[in-house]
């Protein structure tokens, strides 16, 4: 009694047992996101160290899920952080509001807010996930909670074994990171 | 502890849930709360049923457990932006929702897609439909027993999803598809990715059929089981795969074609028995035919804008922002403020996976939506559950629910 299509079923099953695993085992073993992807953000610097935010407020109006604070001030002589007349004194990012849609990175008329494809965004209360400017800027180094050993490439093709520990990353970006968006040319 | 059936069915009315029993015999009939939390529901979705031992007498689904309000949300935000929320609805399907809305809008605007853009959406839609039916698969199988079916399911869908967080930058409510265009060219090395799924998923299919299109024990609980008619279905406004399945041979993309779905040559499957493995074959080659007018876009892909770039609707480059005072006060006011639409109202329905999906969309001549409304296909299909599970047993149930394969994020929006 229709044991050939049983039969059938079950060479799929097997077959499939013996193919190459494709889950892989995190957070040990890491695979790095593809570089468009949407992760948590950095504040850039320009090349002599002042900062590229002028504190403007457009990244939080244009943030849909209100996840953006910036308390923008005067630079003088003495206290000066960008090389306009204004530099941002608060800047937030609340990570249990944002919905990483890149809105704010599009209205950023400076290139200073930039996103990283860091995902792992987890914390232990409410607080910590309000991330300061102290953190977001791109010299702070982010931190992870758990050492990564080897790390794929975004289309797992490649293996890399990662020496110093794995806890650290550089958050700042490979150059061609910020896509124009009007250059209007296909891609090939 | 043994309270009498005619206690129950007082306490059950005096706490107000009398409004959802049809008829109540006190005697032999039993209602079952199946949900809001359980797993064959597939999300918050509760049915109060009322059975005769193992048969459903009546089934009353009951919505709303993760209503959050999104149309509403839209009215806060700007044209724009709204993509953010719109794409939320159906959460399986989010180039869909994006895709709708936009096509609205555009309506609204009166502005032209370049033909990139367009077959930049068919590609990313038509991979979409295949990842939402390999979810369908998945938990179609699984609810079924076969929980491998589970498995390879979700596997192919991952090397999809892969894709859309190359060319998206997210995996699910990628905020992707905007009016106008697309939010950004396809990356360099995008036609390789697409080449190797197009590749692997024509064996794939063929594994899934293997598995379980013969399975005695599938076909017995597949075959006959949920039956609704083509009547039944245009009394409901059932669409989809749904509709095809029970012979009604509707399908937009041919029908009432949109964006560049003309240029594209494929078969729309239908089936007449209207039950649930008539449902399972046309789901199944839909996927073959989402695979064939995918070799055609990546065949055909044009060159030329991926969006609309008139100065109105985009915000001036990179260099220019650089360069001139003017972009600079321009992109100042398309971000704090948006563009604005001319007032009127716009509808306009896409194929979804589930059906028609279809946005409808009202502006008041400024620079957020008066309103935005979405007829989502999972909350039309719904209504169809009752007439499908009506005098089956309890088992069948989970079985029919499957196969209408509803999207609670979409039901309540
Ligand atoms: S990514 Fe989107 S939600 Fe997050 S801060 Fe930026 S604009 Fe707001
Ligand atoms: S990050 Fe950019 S948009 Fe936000 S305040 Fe700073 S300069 Fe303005």
């Amino acid at each position: 009694m229709a044991l050939p299509e049983i039969l059938n079923g079950m060479k799929v099953v097997i077959t499939n047992v013996f193919k190459r695993k494709e889950t892989i085992s995190y957070p040990e073993v890491r695979r790095q996101p593809y570089p468009r992807f949407k992760g948590r953000h950095i504040l850039d610097r320009h090349p002599d160290g002042l900062e590229k935010c002028i504190g403007c407020e457009l990244c939080a109006g244009a943030c849909p899920a209100d996840a953006i604070y910036v308390v923008g001030a005067e630079n003088t002589p003495e206290n000066r952080f960008s090389p306009g007349e204004r530099y941002a004194q608060i800047y937030q990012i609340n990570y249990l509001r944002c919905i990483f849609c890149g809105l704010c990175v599009e209205a950023c008329p400076t290139e200073a807010l930039l996103m990283t494809t860091e995902f792992e965004l987890s914390g232990d209360s409410r607080d910590e996930l309000i991330y300061t400017k102290e953190q977001l800027i791109v010299d702070a180094p982010i931190i992870r909670h758990w050492p990564a050993k080897t790390e794929y490439s975004p289309d797992r093709s490649e293996k890399v074994k990662i020496k110093d520990g794995g806890m650290v990353r550089d958050a700042r970006y490979p150059e061609n990171f910020l896509p124009d968006t009007r250059t209007g040319k296909g891609s090939e | 502890m043994s309270r009498s059936a005619d206690a129950i069915a007082e306490a059950f009315e005096a706490a107000g849930h009398g409004a959802y029993v049809e008829s109540f015999d006190r005697d032999e009939r039993m209602i079952i709360n199946m949900g809001p939390v359980h797993p064959a529901t597939h999300g918050v979705l509760r049915l109060v049923l009322e059975l005769d031992a193992e048969t459903v007498v009546s089934c009353r689904p009951v919505i709303g457990y993760l209503h959050t309000g999104m149309e509403k949300e839209c009215e806060d935000q700007n044209w724009r932006s709204a993509i953010t929320i719109v794409t939320r609805m159906d959460y399986l399907a989010p180039f869909f929702n994006e895709h709708g809305y936009s096509i609205a809008v555009e309506e609204l605007l009166g502005i032209e897609v370049p033909k990139r853009g367009q077959y930049i959406r068919v590609l990313i839609s038509e991979l979409n439909r295949i990842s939402s039916h390999l979810v369908w698969f998945g938990t179609q199988g699984l609810d079924m027993g076969a929980i491998s079916a589970m498995f390879y399911g979700f596997r192919e869908r991952e090397v999809i999803l892969d894709f859309y967080e190359m060319v998206t930058g997210l995996r699910m409510n990628n905020n992707y598809v905007i009016p106008g265009g697309v939010w950004e060219d396809l990356p360099d090395g995008w036609r390789p990715v697409v080449e190797n799924i197009l590749g692997l998923l024509p064996g794939r299919i063929q594994e899934y059929e293997d598995l379980l299109s013969e399975n005695p024990v599938f076909l017995e609980r597949t075959k006959g089981i949920g039956t609704i008619t083509a009547d039944e279905c245009g009394t409901l406004s059932t669409t989809g795969p749904i509709a095809r399945a029970a012979g009604i041979d509707w399908d937009l993309r041919r029908d009432m074609p949109y964006g560049a779905y003309p240029d594209f040559e494929f078969d729309v499957p239908t089936a007449t028995e209207g039950d649930v493995y008539a449902r399972y074959t046309v789901r199944m080659e839909e996927m073959r035919q989402s695979v064939r007018i995918l070799g055609q876009v990546v065949d055909g892909m044009p060159d030329g804008d991926y969006k609309n770039m008139d100065p109105k609707l985009t915000p001036p480059s990179r260099s220019e922002l650089n360069r001139s005072m003017e972009a600079v006060i321009h992109h100042f006011k398309l971000v704090t403020q948006g563009y604005t639409v001319p007032a009127g109202e716009a509808y306009a329905a896409v194929e979804s996976p589930r059906g028609e999906l279809g946005v409808y969309a009202v502006s008041d001549g400024g620079t957020a939506p008066y309103r935005v409304h979405v007829r989502d296909p999972s909350f039309v299909n719904l209504q169809a559950l009752p007439v499908m599970v009506r005098d089956g047993l309890v088992a069948d149930l989970i079985a029919s629910i499957a196969s209408v394969d509803p999207v609670l994020g979409g039901v309540d929006r």
